[in-house]
């Protein structure tokens, strides 16, 4: 569906949630973000392509693209943009509003993002294992196992997975901070 | 020799406690052989690498800032990360903070539930790397080498976060760590992917896509006969180790190369020995890579002289 | 003073000021301050009808001094005072109000707010005008002699068309020969003439002519004066060759031993010696010692261009001549430099070998440059088989210039059909927007596009030597979006032309600073009115043409330098002008003779007497700037038309609706400003 106007529209939401985002509105649709990303051929729409879908409001055809998730935040497109719009940081604002919306790409690693977090806000540290596991488990356990074997086994050997997670001992501070946090985000909304 | 000690304050970040060990074992090495203290960030947490702020803006923010606060609240000028995923973090949080009201006042409010506070712009950010050219320089690296990585073939990789979006240094074609190297003895080879995204967390994703970033980063390296890479982050040297026999499979290629944290070769130069230094623990061993490095220097290539024929090249850039 | 009749005049300038400004309230407000005897609004009082308003106005109702609040007093004070003259009043008892620039047009979001402000600023004028006095403006006389600095086509065209016309004219170009960019070019678009041919006649009538005094490296090192009586300080290098005696034979530098890299005229692509002329056909034909590369001037020893000059015309100890000149006026013609290609390191300048710039490449097609006129790589030998030409390096780029160059997508479009005529190669031209908009320009693309170029509607992301694909091994790979499929595109290259934006000389601010006229934050000269006056600047009698105003291509440069002539001879036919009489003027009875303010005046115009122990301003090279009167300790400098008094007054009239009555008018001037 198309909406041409900029007002409370879904292209003004994206630039809100995006610090610097105002940049867009500048894009010249040159295409040095499309060709400079990594995995620019693999992308469903290259960056450049999904800001003129959101300047065109097209909220669930920018949503459901492949290629915030294949952003690997390399930044190249923010150095070479010559807007200097924050690109990169505009793709963690689209998978954000994806995950929000619960109308993301199927290859999205929502469930890898999240079992991460999950860990982090339990313990304070990662667990490279534990997100790996809950990861597998919760998407194709035999396949992903199978796969993963091979190189998990070699780090197994080389002692550089850990069996046990770390974590921080001030964990009521840093939950009290992130429940705060959440909660300013969500008076924003 | 190196600068008043104390005003580092140093964040691991996770990886280098779990998948990358021999990082911090040779970093910590070489940092007292260089007689500087690291005082660790007491009570730190995870950085919440790329994947918080995925999935919720302020509080990644706010995880970030914790850090930078207890680093703050220990008197330090510095923070020095040597994980290139936990300076970007580090350094983007203090920047936005400083840049946007509206994110630090936020971002302080949820501190304050922790009773704690950052005001943006009271430390400097810094990777392990630029602590070690800028504070300690060459020459005191130079006299610091015992045993020169002479014949050693190095690509020097750098990745992105270090150079992007934001720093000093050239953010396509940095050469601090080629310096580095070759003040160490090695040969620098050319590397032009030296910047290049060694996929991220993209092996999670996909491994096409990500293998392929992989690949192409190996295949420069090969092709400049690199005998080894250096790398400054966890995950980088991850990628390009860990998934180097699945890479190879995929592609049907044979690479063989050890891929090394900076800090090792470092040590190496400076006498430490291999074991101290966390060698062995590379899935992709080091062990044909360090055999090369010779007792003499090799010959320096003699210049070529110019070529009658041939149009002047412009000079780069100081 | 309560016989003094104050006329108020506001503007609507259309919707420009009436769009945001409630403008018949600030006439009705203003008719309320003291002293206003008639108040209006009106569509627009630059109109003959609003002018006649105000001289019908003085006539009927006795006013004695006038308020417009209108525009910037830059486009119109010289207008109303004009009609004030007409009307009989003296035109410096009028006051200008600038309701637009400070508040119609920064304030679009609130009406309430910008109309207040526009009364603050009206009422300001009201008690301002109040405190003006009478003043007559100075007459001066305009030499007749012209200054032209830089000698590419603009100035070259301006120097001309005044000398034609029978009048002296002196050019100070820096480099040793006349010609600028344009010497440099092969082929000029649209029409692909050869640049050489059409310049080269031109070259030599400034070098021969009777009316010029050429004068090449040498650079301006002051200027002191106003219109019509400039005082020029010009150094004039040491050449070190005696010219009266060269005949430019060549035999000194096919001699020298000391071969550099050309960076100015070959832009880097070539070699000259140390003695050199920097081409053929360069006016004057006098070569000049480079005495930085020099064997002679760094190991003492060499002059193998002295042994072999057969007239004896060369001097290793010639110094540096200062020469002092009077002129009437001024146009700088400075031109541009390329930008460096370097700061963009994703295109592998400097770096990869096979990446050229635009003007490396014209140097190269050009068949009096390094490789006579053949396109090949670096190597000197090979022809590319396939060549990829970037636009926009550097320009439309906030990291190094925002603005469009202007010339480089037609010279791209040149390039593409040279290459086409010279190699066959297949060509690949990278843009954003191809930007054609002169006479025969989109003609010109669509010959390319006939050609058989392939546009790719892309900015090229990087160029790299990492091969990836089959297929790319020894090449460089442009990497793009090709926007118009929306895909990513890699295509292997032999030879890559980047095409560098048009920059201002590095020294362009300081040569700004020198002539005293104003310059953008990049360094493009300003003009005092981008439409209506683009030759003329801030100060009168310094204009400006060519590219050091902004990037332009030769028609536009040749253009501007014939208008700038045009602007010069119409004051050089008047004889005299007439300058503004805003003086600072220095109470020498109460002057402590501190002279603090003797350094302070940017123009030099404040003189010690000696035997006074008094500082003293001279008229003829004050410009009224007010720095000496903000910094006299003892406060007894008054800058004319902006008295203590008036400005005191201003402040209040800004203040006046948030005074109370008793505060007000308290303010009556003519006390000496330590009593209040
Ligand atoms: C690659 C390229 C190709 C081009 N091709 C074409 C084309 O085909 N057709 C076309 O119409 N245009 C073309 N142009 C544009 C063209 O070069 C300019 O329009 C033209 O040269 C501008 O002339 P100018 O006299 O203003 O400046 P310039 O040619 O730059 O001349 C300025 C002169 O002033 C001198 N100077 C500078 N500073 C001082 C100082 N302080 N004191 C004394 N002297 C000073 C300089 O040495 C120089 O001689 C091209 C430009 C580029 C970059
Ligand atoms: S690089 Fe910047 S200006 Fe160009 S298309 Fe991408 S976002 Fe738009
Ligand atoms: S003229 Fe063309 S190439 Fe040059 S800056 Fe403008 S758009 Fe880019």
């Amino acid at each position: 569906m198309q909406d041409n106007s900029r007002g409370s529209s879904f292209y003004k939401r994206v630039i809100e949630a995006t610090p610097g985002g105002e940049a867009l509105s500048l894009c010249l649709q040159c295409g040095t973000c499309g060709g400079s990303c990594p995995s620019g051929p693999d992308m469903d729409a290259t960056p450049r392509r999904l800001f003129a879908m959101i300047a065109a409001n097209m909220e669930d055809e920018v949503l459901g693209c492949n290629t915030p998730w294949y952003c690997v935040s390399c930044y190249y497109c923010t150095v070479r943009c010559p807007q200097e719009i924050p690109v990169t940081d505009l793709m963690y604002t689209l998978k954000r509003m994806a995950i929000a919306r619960g109308r993301y790409h199927k290859d999205a690693h929502v469930t890898f993002s999240s079992n991460f977090v999950d860990l982090v806000e339990k313990n304070g540290r990662s667990f490279e294992l534990g997100v790996m596991t809950r990861t597998m488990l919760a998407s194709h356990p035999i396949a992903s196992a199978l796969k993963a074997s091979g190189y998990g086994l070699s780090m197994m050997q080389k002692g550089r997975v850990s069996l046990t997670p770390e974590h921080i001992e001030n964990m009521p501070q840093l939950t009290a901070i992130l429940d705060e946090a959440k909660h300013i985000a969500s008076q924003k909304e | 020799m190196s600068p008043a000690n104390d005003h580092y304050a140093y964040y691991p970040g996770c990886s280098i406690r779990s998948t990358s060990k021999a990082y911090e074992q040779s970093t910590m090495k070489v940092v007292e052989s260089l007689g500087m203290t690291f005082q660790e960030v007491e009570d730190w947490n995870c950085c919440g690498a790329t994947e918080y702020f995925s999935i919720n803006s302020l509080p990644a923010y706010s995880l970030v800032a914790r850090n930078l606060s207890l680093a703050a609240e220990q008197g330090a000028s510095d923070l020095v990360a040597p994980c290139s995923a936990c300076f970007l973090n580090l350094h983007k949080t203090d920047k936005y903070m400083g840049k946007y009201k509206d994110l630090n006042e936020d971002v302080n409010q949820a501190l304050a539930a922790g009773n704690l506070g950052y005001e943006p712009g009271s430390l400097q950010i810094r990777h392990l790397l630029d602590v070690i050219v800028e504070d300690i320089g060459f020459d005191t690296i130079a006299e610091k080498t015992e045993k020169p990585l002479w014949g050693l073939r190095v690509a020097p990789y750098y990745g992105c976060l270090i150079v992007r979006p934001d720093s000093k240094y050239n953010p396509e074609y940095p050469t601090h760590l080629d310096e580095l190297l070759r003040v160490l003895g090695a040969t620098v080879v050319d590397f032009p992917l030296k910047t290049h995204c060694c996929g991220g967390h993209m092996t999670q994703i996909s491994d096409e896509t990500a293998y392929e970033l992989i690949r192409r980063l190996l295949h420069n390296a090969d092709e400049y006969q690199a005998d080894a890479i250096a790398t400054i982050c966890p995950m980088c040297q991850m990628n390009l180790d860990v998934f180097q026999p699945q890479v190879n499979r995929m592609f049907k290629t044979d690479f063989d190369i050890p891929i090394l944290y900076f800090t090792q070769l470092m040590g190496l130069a400076f006498g430490i020995s291999e074991k101290e230094l966390g060698f062995g623990s590379e899935v992709v061993s080091a062990n044909a890579a360090l055999k090369k490095i010779a007792d003499e220097a090799p010959e320096k290539a003699k210049k070529a002289r110019r070529d009658k024929k041939a149009l002047p090249m412009p000079e780069s850039l100081p | 003073m309560t016989e003094e009749k104050v006329g108020v005049y506001v503007c609507h300038c259309g919707h420009n000021i009436a769009g945001t400004v409630d403008v018949e309230d600030v006439a009705e407000w203003a008719a309320g301050m003291p002293n206003v005897a008639i108040s209006r609004d009106y569509k627009f009082m630059c109109s003959s009808l609003g002018q006649e308003l105000v001289e019908e106005d003085v006539k009927e109702y006795g006013l004695t001094r006038i308020v417009v609040a209108a525009c910037s007093p830059h486009m119109h004070e010289p207008t109303f005072r004009r009609a004030c003259e007409r009307a009989g009043l003296n035109p410096y008892l009028f006051e200008m109000a600038n309701i637009r620039e400070h508040a119609s047009w920064v304030h679009t979001d609130d009406i309430n707010a910008a109309t207040e402000k526009a009364k603050a600023i009206v009422g300001g004028s009201i008690r301002r005008v109040m405190e003006l006095e009478p003043l007559e403006p100075f007459i001066a006389e305009i030499n007749e002699p012209t200054l032209v600095v830089g000698g590419g086509i603009a100035g070259i065209n301006t120097a001309l068309e005044i000398a034609n016309a029978g009048h002296p004219v002196y050019m100070v170009e820096r480099e040793p020969s006349i010609g600028g960019h344009m010497a440099q070019l092969d082929k000029t678009f649209p029409t692909l003439d050869c640049s050489a041919c059409i310049l080269t006649p031109k070259m030599f009538d400034v070098g021969n002519h009777p009316n010029i005094t050429l004068m090449t490296y040498s650079e301006v090192e002051q200027v002191d004066g106003y219109v019509g009586n400039f005082t020029v300080r010009v150094r004039k290098k040491a050449r070190k060759i005696i010219t009266d005696l060269c005949t430019g034979c060549g035999d000194c530098w096919s001699r020298c031993p000391a071969k550099v890299v050309d960076d100015v005229y070959e832009a880097g692509l070539g070699y000259r010696t140390a003695i050199y002329r920097p081409f053929p056909q360069a006016v004057p034909k006098y070569p000049v010692i480079d005495v930085d590369t020099c064997i002679y001037y760094e190991k003492g020893t060499c002059k193998a261009c002295q042994k072999f000059c057969p007239t004896d015309a060369i001097d290793f100890d010639q110094e540096d001549e200062i020469v002092v000149l009077n002129v009437g006026n001024i146009v700088l013609a400075t031109g541009y430099k390329l930008f460096d290609a370097r700061k963009v390191p994703q295109y592998g300048y400097g770096r990869l070998a096979n990446v050229f710039t635009s003007m490396e490449f014209e140097r190269m097609v050009n068949a009096s440059g390094p490789t006579g006129g053949k396109v090949l790589l670096r190597d000197g030998v090979t022809e590319p088989q396939t060549v990829g030409i970037i636009h926009c390096v550097g320009s439309r780029d906030r990291s190094y210039n925002q603005y469009c160059s202007n010339t480089c997508c037609m010279a791209a479009l040149k390039f593409a059909h040279l290459v086409k005529e010279r190699t066959g190669a297949e060509i690949y031209n990278f843009y954003i927007d191809i930007r054609t908009p002169s006479k025969n320009y989109e003609e010109f693309y669509h010959r390319i596009l006939e050609e058989g170029a392939h546009l790719i509607r892309g900015r090229a992301a990087e160029v790299t030597d990492a091969a990836r694909l089959p297929g790319e091994e020894g090449k460089l790979i442009i990497q793009a979006e090709d926007t118009l499929i929306g895909k990513q595109r890699r295509i292997p290259v032999d030879m890559v032309v980047l095409m560098a934006a048009m920059e201002p000389y590095d020294d362009a601010v300081e040569v700004s600073h020198r002539f005293g006229i104003g310059c953008s934050e990049a360094g493009f000269f300003t003009e005092k009115h981008p439409k209506l006056d683009p030759v003329a600047t801030m100060t009168d009698g310094v204009f400006i043409a060519g590219a050091c105003a902004g990037p332009k291509d030769i028609p536009e440069s040749v253009e501007q330098g014939a208008a700038a002539a045009a602007r010069v001879l119409t004051l050089i036919g008047q004889g005299e002008i007439e300058i503004e009489p805003i003086r600072a003027t220095i109470d020498e009875d109460r002057c402590s003779g501190c002279r603090i303010c003797n350094n302070l005046c940017p123009y030099s115009a404040i003189e010690f007497v000696e035997d006074l122990g008094v500082s003293r301003v001279n008229p003829a090279l004050c410009k009224g700037c007010g720095t000496c009167v903000a910094a006299c300790p003892s406060q007894v400098i008054e800058g004319q038309h902006f008295t203590f008094d008036s400005i005191m007054a201003q402040i209040e009239g800004v203040l006046y609706d948030r005074m109370e009555d008793t505060e007000r008018v308290t303010y009556l001037g003519s006390q000496p400003a330590e009593a209040k």
